[in-house]
């Protein structure tokens, strides 16, 4: 990836000193569409040089809300603030020139199939008005950042997915926006893909220091990129925080059916056998993140609890370096006492605990 | 064929060529903006106006539903006014040009509607404005549309220019009727067929090139 990116912007992105640290700011805002509430009072925060992800299951007004955040969309009611200024009451004319603070990167590319690589880059400066040359340079220096100068000339067509949106994304930061909107640049891409494109949002958000904003279903892309995490659903915020610890400690139900895909499920064959009660082995969730995970936490429970137990699936994982772990865990015996002292000990180092159930038999 | 006749069949074709070409151009020239017209104050439009939109909608199939050989005769007040005179050839590209605008503005409205949505919204997105959005996006993006289509509309006036005669205008049409039907001469109706032949292919040929080429989608 970063072969890609040893050139770097000329200069960086211009940040009006304002003093305000939040780049976007939303205040209730609410938008129907007949009978549907689009957004039912979203109220959130994006502040300077973080990336926000905004993840949503379709239909949960993800689309809704990332259009209201230039304009192309308008909200019933709430306030919209983009670098302190209310936007959502302004006039489309006078909405033109704040559109330029803001550059969107969308899932199906969007490229003008007419105009070579380098004009669809350019076109954000032809339409500021600035001379040929001026916007020839900046996107010669835009495509060498996204890795695609040998494609100038070439027409959209002749790209890959992956190459589109790099072209996307250079035409977005064109004239040098203050936030990145990403309506879910990544949809469209394969796996391999993804991840690239990814890696070059991450970079150009940690290089020029640029306000992302980024709307997705795929929790890969959260825990590729976000510093924060904003779960929509019906139009409402359900649950917002910092990416490690919605992992580690998801309060929603919809959060973790998001999280299902790419977190540890206990496996269906042992699943499907679990029943309430009695059984010769209990099944416990243990859940741990940042503190408890460092810790030898097994072999501590194995060390003060005495009693045989294994560990049937599971494991730690890295989110924002931060470990995050989950651990499904067969008690053998049927003795509440020691289940409970069990149970006792994780929750005292720190982890969260779930008795899932019992099976008849070793698992 | 006789030398004269072979110099009336000479003029016979310029005039054609020259009806069909003014009458194409003035179509292009006032068709592509009422196609845009048609395609903008549409729902969902760019210009979204509804009434404005009906009107013009109406105002376009009022014309399109007027038969030429009709059109050619409703039309003389408006001719006499335009070029002081209801006969000849200039006078036949008034009620060509009436007739083929708004049959050009239906084709050109269809190119300009089929352009993505996302590529108008992303043009808004970039802070562009109405005009933007016509000249980055709605027309060079439907360009191979509006050139094929130009091509089918001058193709259409190579015909329609035949009634011209009617208003003594000329042409190959009230040549090919004249001499080769009235006067039994078959080597002027052959001829004719054969200009004709080659006056459409051509400009038909001309045009695929041109798409062709403007076509970058892929």
């Amino acid at each position: 990836m970063n072969q890609h990116v040893t050139a770097g912007l000329a200069d960086p992105v211009r940040v009006e000193p304002t003093g305000r640290e939040d780049v976007v700011r939303l205040v209730d805002l609410k938008r129907r569409f007949g009978a549907t509430a689009a957004l039912d009072g979203v109220s959130l925060t994006v502040k300077k040089g973080e990336i926000l992800g905004i993840i949503g299951r379709s239909g949960a007004g993800k689309s809704t809300l990332i259009r209201c955040l230039n304009g192309l969309e308008r909200q019933d009611s709430g306030e919209v603030f983009i670098e302190g200024r209310e936007i959502g009451r302004l006039r489309e004319r006078e909405l033109q020139p704040l559109r330029r603070r803001i550059g969107m990167v969308f899932q199906h590319f969007n490229l003008l199939s007419a105009k070579t690589v380098e004009d669809n880059v350019a076109l954000p400066l032809k339409i500021e008005g600035r001379p040929r040359a001026e916007r020839m340079a900046r996107a010669a220096e835009l495509l060498q950042l996204v890795g695609l100068s040998e494609k100038a000339k070439a027409y959209p067509a002749s790209l890959s997915g992956g190459q589109k949106q790099r072209v996307g994304i250079a035409r977005a930061l064109a004239a040098r926006p203050a936030l990145l909107l990403s309506d879910e640049a990544t949809s469209a891409l394969d796996p391999e893909t993804t991840r690239s494109i990814l890696a070059l949002l991450k970079d150009i958000n940690s290089r020029l220091g640029l306000t992302i904003l980024l709307i997705t279903h795929e929790m890969e892309v959260i825990r590729s990129i976000a510093d924060r995490v904003a779960v929509i659903d019906a139009g409402r915020i359900v649950e917002e925080g910092a990416v490690w610890q919605v992992f580690a400690d998801p309060k929603s139900e919809i959060t973790r059916s998001l999280l299902g895909g790419i977190r540890p499920q206990l496996p269906p064959e042992i699943a499907s056998r679990l029943v309430p009660g009695e059984g010769a082995e209990t099944i416990l969730r243990i859940d741990v993140a940042g503190e408890a995970a460092h810790r030898p936490l097994l072999s501590e429970l194995g060390a003060s609890v005495h009693g045989a137990f294994r560990l049937v699936h599971g494991g730690i994982d890295h989110v924002q370096q931060q470990p995050v772990g989950t651990l499904f865990v067969a008690v053998p015996g049927a003795d509440a006492a020691h289940l409970a002292a069990v149970i006792a000990f994780l929750k005292n180092r720190g982890a969260r605990v779930e008795v899932l159930g019992h099976v008849a038999g070793p698992v | 064929m006789s030398p004269v006749l072979f110099e009336l069949l000479l003029r016979s074709i310029w005039e054609t060529v020259l009806m069909t070409g003014a009458s194409g151009l003035i179509s292009l020239v006032f068709g592509l903006p009422l196609g845009l017209a048609l395609v903008a104050t549409d729902r969902g439009g760019i210009a979204e106006s509804l009434w404005v939109n009906r009107i013009l909608g109406a105002v376009v199939n009022g014309f399109r539903s007027v038969p030429f050989i009709i059109l050619l005769v409703a039309l003389i007040p408006v001719t006499r006014l335009i070029v002081g005179t209801s006969i000849g050839t200039w006078a036949a590209i008034v009620p060509l040009s009436i007739a083929a605008t708004p049959y050009y503005a239906r084709i050109a409205e269809v190119s300009l509607r089929e352009v993505d949505h996302g590529l108008i919204e992303a043009a808004r997105a970039m802070g562009g404005n109405r005009w933007t959005i016509i000249r980055e996006v709605l027309v060079p993006e439907a360009l191979p549309g509006i050139v094929a289509g130009f091509t089918v509309t001058l193709v259409t006036l190579v015909g329609a220019s035949a009634m011209a005669g009617a208003i003594g205008a000329g042409g190959l049409g009230d040549l090919a009727i004249r001499y080769g039907y009235q006067r039994f001469e078959t080597s002027v109706m052959v001829a004719v067929v054969i200009v004709l032949i080659v006056l459409v292919c051509g400009i038909q040929w001309i045009g695929d090139r041109l798409v062709a080429r403007l076509d970058h989608r892929g």
